[in-house]
């Protein structure tokens, strides 16, 4: 198509300016938004009231798809579950069997530790949930990987907090609005979380790779003692999260750790609970000095110089 | 004369005669639809992965394309405001990039004044895979070859999809267009 002929200015010094305008208005838009976009690169949570307002809007409607979305999801699963019914319930059940005979074990086990540390005087409070709420949504276009969940500063949300869905972890609290928060998840490429394998203490960072993985990475190098089908957990180091939590688990050996699935996938999870940050006055006491100093700590990149109180996704911060 | 032919009297737009497009339909359905398809994509999905184009972008050349001079020269920043609050994009991503697209496609006008389909396809090919990486690159995170490998279906995607929401943004200026208003 070609222009139409009222955007060409030809000799009219009105229309001449108008169109001279609408480039010198374009123009200061772009140098507008470059210089927004380096501010915001260069301190990430300028924005953040901006963008709790918007989610705001978002997430009532969100909750509403979020409803359609994952009774959608059960509609496909029920049909599928038709199909090898026959053997599943075979093996389901012995699994049952073996399920019940470990339940009790660990109900054994947990009776002794809490004599343990009845003995010891530990007290490890029972963290309960700030909130549950639902998982509004996700950021579906960006390489950056958030998510929207439907509770905010309201409900006594704050940034650093855990977010769980009863499967494992999901990430962390980003930022927040009223009745809102921005969810950082465990697969976005900046997420740097600390984890051991759950039979024992092979300690470990989790970091997203931004492609849905994890990249699971040995804290002590040697030989690599991960194996496939390994369950990776919350170490708790960092304090922000409970340790004992399920992250991962392994799917890949790598020569310093491994590539992981994670355990709770945000997209089949509907219900999320934002827990407390386990240690927040360590964290208080930790960042303290920090903020004097005035030096932004960068992520963790070589293993061998992350301490264990590194806390996860600290580029964030 | 209409018991001859009931549309002797009408067009596309519904009849001519006593009837009038709404004036608020036809300046608020280019930005309203380039706004719901920046939040569309958040709510239709919670994955690990980044999957769907910018439709928000998308929507933006295509009404750019389809209505040349419908959408003011100045209109990508405060649309990409918008589409950045929601995105999950740092603030002023989308502001840089979509004015600097509609500057770009100005002046390919200026210089290519009849166009085409396949070149107008070409054009909005071509400049929504160069969003597509410039978004990657300006995302904050450090660009790791599995980050781009994840996200190369949704190059693709912007691609195929672009005559698909031409022929959405053609039906939408019909809707725009339609004579709505009775006129006493």
């Amino acid at each position: 198509m070609a222009h139409p002929s009222s955007r060409r200015a030809g000799f009219s010094k009105k229309a001449q300016f108008s169109l001279f305008t609408g480039y010198l208005l374009a123009g200061g838009g772009a140098l507008l938004g470059a210089v927004l976009l380096a501010l915001s690169l260069w301190q990430p949570e300028a924005f953040a009231p901006l963008r709790g307002v918007a989610g705001e809007v978002v997430a009532p409607v969100g909750s509403g798809t979020a409803v359609a979305r994952s009774s959608g999801q059960g509609f496909f699963a029920s049909i599928a579950a038709y199909f090898n019914a026959g053997a599943q319930n075979a093996e389901l059940r012995r699994e049952n069997e073996l399920a019940r005979i470990r339940l009790a074990e660990a109900d054994a086990i947990a009776a002794e530790n809490r004599r343990l540390k009845g003995l010891l005087g530990l007290r490890d409070g029972e963290s309960k949930p700030v909130a549950v709420t639902r998982l509004v949504g996700s950021t579906a276009t960006s390489g950056r990987r958030h998510a929207y969940i439907g509770a905010g500063s309201a409900s006594g949300v704050q940034p650093g907090m855990p977010v769980l869905s009863e499967r494992g972890v999901i990430g962390r609290v980003l930022e927040t609005g009223r009745n809102s928060a921005r969810v950082l998840l465990l697969t976005d490429s900046e997420s740097v979380l600390p984890v051991r394998r759950a039979t024992d203490n092979v300690i470990a960072f989790a970091e997203g790779r931004g492609d849905g993985l994890l990249r699971i990475r040995l804290v002590n190098l040697g030989v690599n003692p991960l194996k496939v089908g390994d369950m990776m957990v919350t170490s708790g180091a960092g304090g922000y999260y409970r340790p004992g939590v399920a992250v991962a688990v392994i799917a890949k050996i790598t020569p310093d750790g491994g590539i992981a699935r994670l355990v709770a996938e945000p997209g089949a999870t509907n219900f999320v609970s934002v827990l407390p940050v386990h240690q927040a006055q360590a964290i208080a006491e930790l960042e303290a000095p920090e903020s004097v100093g005035d030096t932004p700590s960068p992520a963790p990149t070589s293993a061998a110089s992350a301490s264990a109180a590194v806390p996860p996704a600290t580029a964030e911060e | 004369m209409e018991r001859l032919d009931p549309r002797a009297r009408s067009d596309i737009y519904g009849r001519r005669i006593n009837r009038a497009p709404d004036p608020w339909r036809v300046r608020l359905v280019p930005y309203a639809s380039i706004m719901l398809a920046s939040v569309l994509p958040v709510l239709l999905i919670a994955d690990t992965m980044p999957l769907l184009p910018s439709l928000g972008f998308l929507l933006l050349l295509a009404w750019r394309m389809v209505r040349p001079g419908l959408l003011p020269l100045w209109a990508g920043a405060p649309l990409g405001a918008f589409d950045d609050l929601v995105s999950g994009q740092p603030f002023g991503c989308a502001i840089f990039l979509w004015s600097l697209a509609m500057i770009a496609i100005e002046l390919i006008e200026t210089r290519f004044p009849w166009r085409g389909f396949w070149q107008d396809w070409f054009t909005a090919s071509v400049m929504s895979v160069v969003y597509w990486l410039a978004s990657l690159l300006f995302s904050g995170a450090s660009l790791t070859p599995e980050m781009v490998g994840a996200a190369a279906p949704q190059a693709l995607l912007a691609i195929l999809l672009y005559p698909i929401i031409t022929r959405i943004v053609a039906g939408l200026d019909r809707f725009r267009l339609a004579r709505a208003r009775t006129i006493d």
